[in-house]
């Protein structure tokens, strides 16, 4: 089932056009992962998706985005609605300068999703739990999370975006600042969270594209080069360019 | 080819020596002059902290003092002790001529009856008895009791006759002259009196309008800062508002007197040499120092804060409350505290708006007339009385004292509540 359908995606910033033309549908309940040389552009689609370019002045963005049949560019958007239902987990892991359980409890505080303090220690657990932290924090929820390493950092990002029971989390290069253990963890994460979400990551490494993706879109120079199924992309590659950069001629 | 590479290679080491050698010769000569800068006013000042006091013999004779017998409470307290001061000390010496005599009273200050009476009210019993009281010594004692004064010069040039001299030598050598701490420094407002000047108005003249100043100056600054810094969308008009505002940052204070003498004392009448007044035209002053220290805190904020928060589908107003803000806050306090100590040390504003004028009394709130530390450092300054030049010094001390403490607190508060992010 198609989760997100991009249609005709046009983003400049100023008069320098980024992204020309995409059209990606994003499948339900699946990873896709987007991989491409750097400045083609992928970490510019995956912030169209949650409208994060919006902070940027100078970024125009056109062009459809249709989640659950409502067009998210539409000016009867809300965005802070968007972001509730759309989770994102960037490259460098942000807590924010405050304890464990604040992180955790911060998104369901601004959106009234707890009527307890039961209720948000519920929720505090489960994002950990989900995040597989639990069992290395849950005797210090009240410390500092930057306080903790690279690799729990970004799981405790992990679940924060996950307190607030996204549709959507999409993920911009999660584990570009951590050390192969970390990473491998974060990617079991990946999989076990895509039952309950659809994930959308941006990754450098075609390894971690191949392990943890379903499907792969390839972008080159601001287009959509070419976009199915990860078995397909990186066994059998229509496009002479993707197979260039799978087979890492270039890139 | 090798031994070029040698002399390059020499020639950076000889030139890294040299610009070490310029440096330190530089923080050298900085503390040197601190050094001779703080040794000159601790020299000439710490002995402002010293007062020195005649014990002088009192008789308290009801009848020089026009009572009846067994008086009361509120008797002693409504009786003429003026004649009862003059003769304690014309009984110094009874052979004394009426210019003599003259020169006696001159020995302690205007204060020596009051002394005389709170003896007596502390102590009702001793009508009819005699009692060593302690007595302000002149300004001019005190000095020579203090080695300042030059005895060698002729006596039609000092303002101490020989006569006193003789007197107050006699009492040194009775133990009669003793040098206490002087705490009246701290409690008595200004006087023209050296001996009993003090720098209670000024000292609380200064908190008014330091409290002022940051009640005015604190909220504006940070609401302007948070705007401009979060929300306003930077363009040619922002961009002026920025650069108008560095050029406040660097207009000479006394420009900002000038203001609040057209504007606050000749438009809306506010009183005159007042906290109120110094605390509003400091405020101005201190204004762009806060908005400057505030943006720049808020700037240091790291963007990937901010996205966290936004995507985590904050708004932009509780992205700014709940974290950037808190986050820069230890930024702006010790900004603020800056810009406070700043105009604590500001004296030219202050002297246009009036509080330069002679104020011998302690202001209860900031609408009282006032004078501030620095510009009774300028007031004392200009005396001439020799009396006073200990008390410049003196003054400047617990100004520094003051400003070395706020800068701490600076320190401590940026130190202590910075977050530090990984």
């Amino acid at each position: 089932m198609i989760k997100i359908n991009s249609k005709n995606v046009d983003v400049f910033y100023g008069k320098k056009q980024a992204l020309f033309n995409i059209n990606l549908d994003i499948e339900e309940n699946q990873v896709t992962a987007l991989i491409g040389p750097s400045g083609c552009g992928k970490s510019t689609f995956l912030r169209c998706l949650n409208r994060m370019n919006d902070v940027i002045d100078i970024c125009r963005v056109k062009g459809q985005i249709i989640i659950n049949d409502f067009d998210i560019n539409d000016k009867s958007c809300d965005v802070v609605r968007l972001r509730e239902k759309i989770g994102m987990v960037f490259q460098k892991p942000n807590p924010f300068p405050k304890t464990i359980y604040e992180n955790i409890s911060y998104g369901p505080t601004i959106h009234g999703m707890a009527q307890s303090k039961n209720e948000m220690d519920e929720i505090v657990e489960t994002s950990l739990k989900k995040a597989a932290l639990w069992e290395e924090v849950k005797d210090r929820l009240h410390e500092p999370g930057t306080g903790l390493s690279g690799g729990q950092q970004q799981r405790l990002c992990i679940a924060r975006a996950i307190s607030v029971k996204p549709e959507v989390i999409l993920m911009d290069e999660p584990c570009s600042a951590l050390d192969p253990i970390a990473t491998a963890q974060i990617e079991e994460l990946i999989d076990e969270l895509k039952k309950d979400h659809t994930i959308i990551i941006v990754t450098h490494s075609m390894a971690q594209a191949a392990r943890v993706s379903q499907n792969t879109g390839f972008f080159h120079l601001g287009e959509l080069i070419e976009h199915g199924s990860t078995d397909k992309i990186f066994k059998n590659p229509e496009n002479k360019r993707t197979q260039d950069y799978i087979t890492g001629r270039f890139g | 080819m090798n031994k070029n590479k040698e002399k390059l290679l020499n020639s950076r080491y000889r030139a890294e020596k040299r610009f070490q050698f310029y440096g330190k010769s530089a923080i050298f000569l900085a503390l040197l002059f601190l050094t001779i800068f703080i040794f000159k006013i601790f020299s000439t000042g710490y002995t402002a902290f010293q007062k020195t006091w005649l014990i002088v013999p009192v008789t308290f004779d009801a009848e020089t003092m026009y009572l009846d017998e067994n008086p009361s409470k509120e008797d002693l307290k409504d009786a003429d002790y003026f004649d009862l001061a003059l003769q304690t000390m014309f009984d110094l010496d009874k052979s004394a001529s009426e210019k003599q005599q003259n020169d006696l009273k001159r020995m302690v200050s205007y204060f020596f009856e009051r002394e005389i009476k709170r003896e007596l009210l502390n102590d009702p019993s001793l009508i009819g008895k005699t009692k060593d009281v302690y007595l302000t010594a002149s300004d001019d004692l005190d000095q020579v009791f203090k080695g300042n004064y030059p005895r060698d010069l002729p006596e039609d040039q000092r303002r101490v006759t020989d006569y006193q001299l003789k007197i107050f030598d006699q009492l040194v050598e009775q133990g009669r002259v003793e040098s206490k701490f002087n705490l009246s420094f701290f409690t008595y407002p200004d006087s023209r009196e050296a001996e009993l000047a003090g720098i209670a108005s000024s000292f609380m003249g200064s908190i008014f309008s330091i409290l002022v100043c940051l009640v005015i100056a604190f909220p504006v600054a940070v609401l302007a800062a948070i705007y401009l810094e979060e929300f306003a969308p930077k363009n040619r008009f922002t961009d002026f508002i920025e650069v108008n505002i560095n050029n406040l940052a660097a207009v000479p204070s006394i420009v900002f007197g000038l203001l609040g003498l057209g504007i606050l004392l000749a438009v809306f009448q506010l009183p005159r040499s007042t906290p109120l007044v110094g605390g509003i035209t400091l405020s101005l002053m201190t204004l762009p120092t806060i908005i400057i220290a505030c943006r720049a805190s808020l700037k240091a904020v790291p963007p990937s804060i901010r996205e966290a928060a936004l995507a985590m589908g904050a708004s932009k107003m509780q992205t700014t409350m709940h974290h950037t803000v808190p986050l820069s806050m230890p930024g702006t306090l010790s900004g603020t505290i800056i810009g406070l100590a700043q105009a604590l040390g500001e004296t030219a504003p202050l002297i246009l708006i009036g509080m330069v004028a002679f104020v011998n009394t302690i202001p209860g709130s900031p609408l009282d007339p006032a004078a501030s530390l620095p510009v009774q450092i300028y007031i004392w300054a200009e005396s001439a009385e020799r009396g006073f030049v200990e008390k410049v010094s003196a003054c400047i001390m617990v100004l520094l004292g003051f400003l070395i403490i706020m800068n701490l607190f600076a320190q401590i508060i940026r130190h202590k509540f910075e977050k530090k992010w990984s």
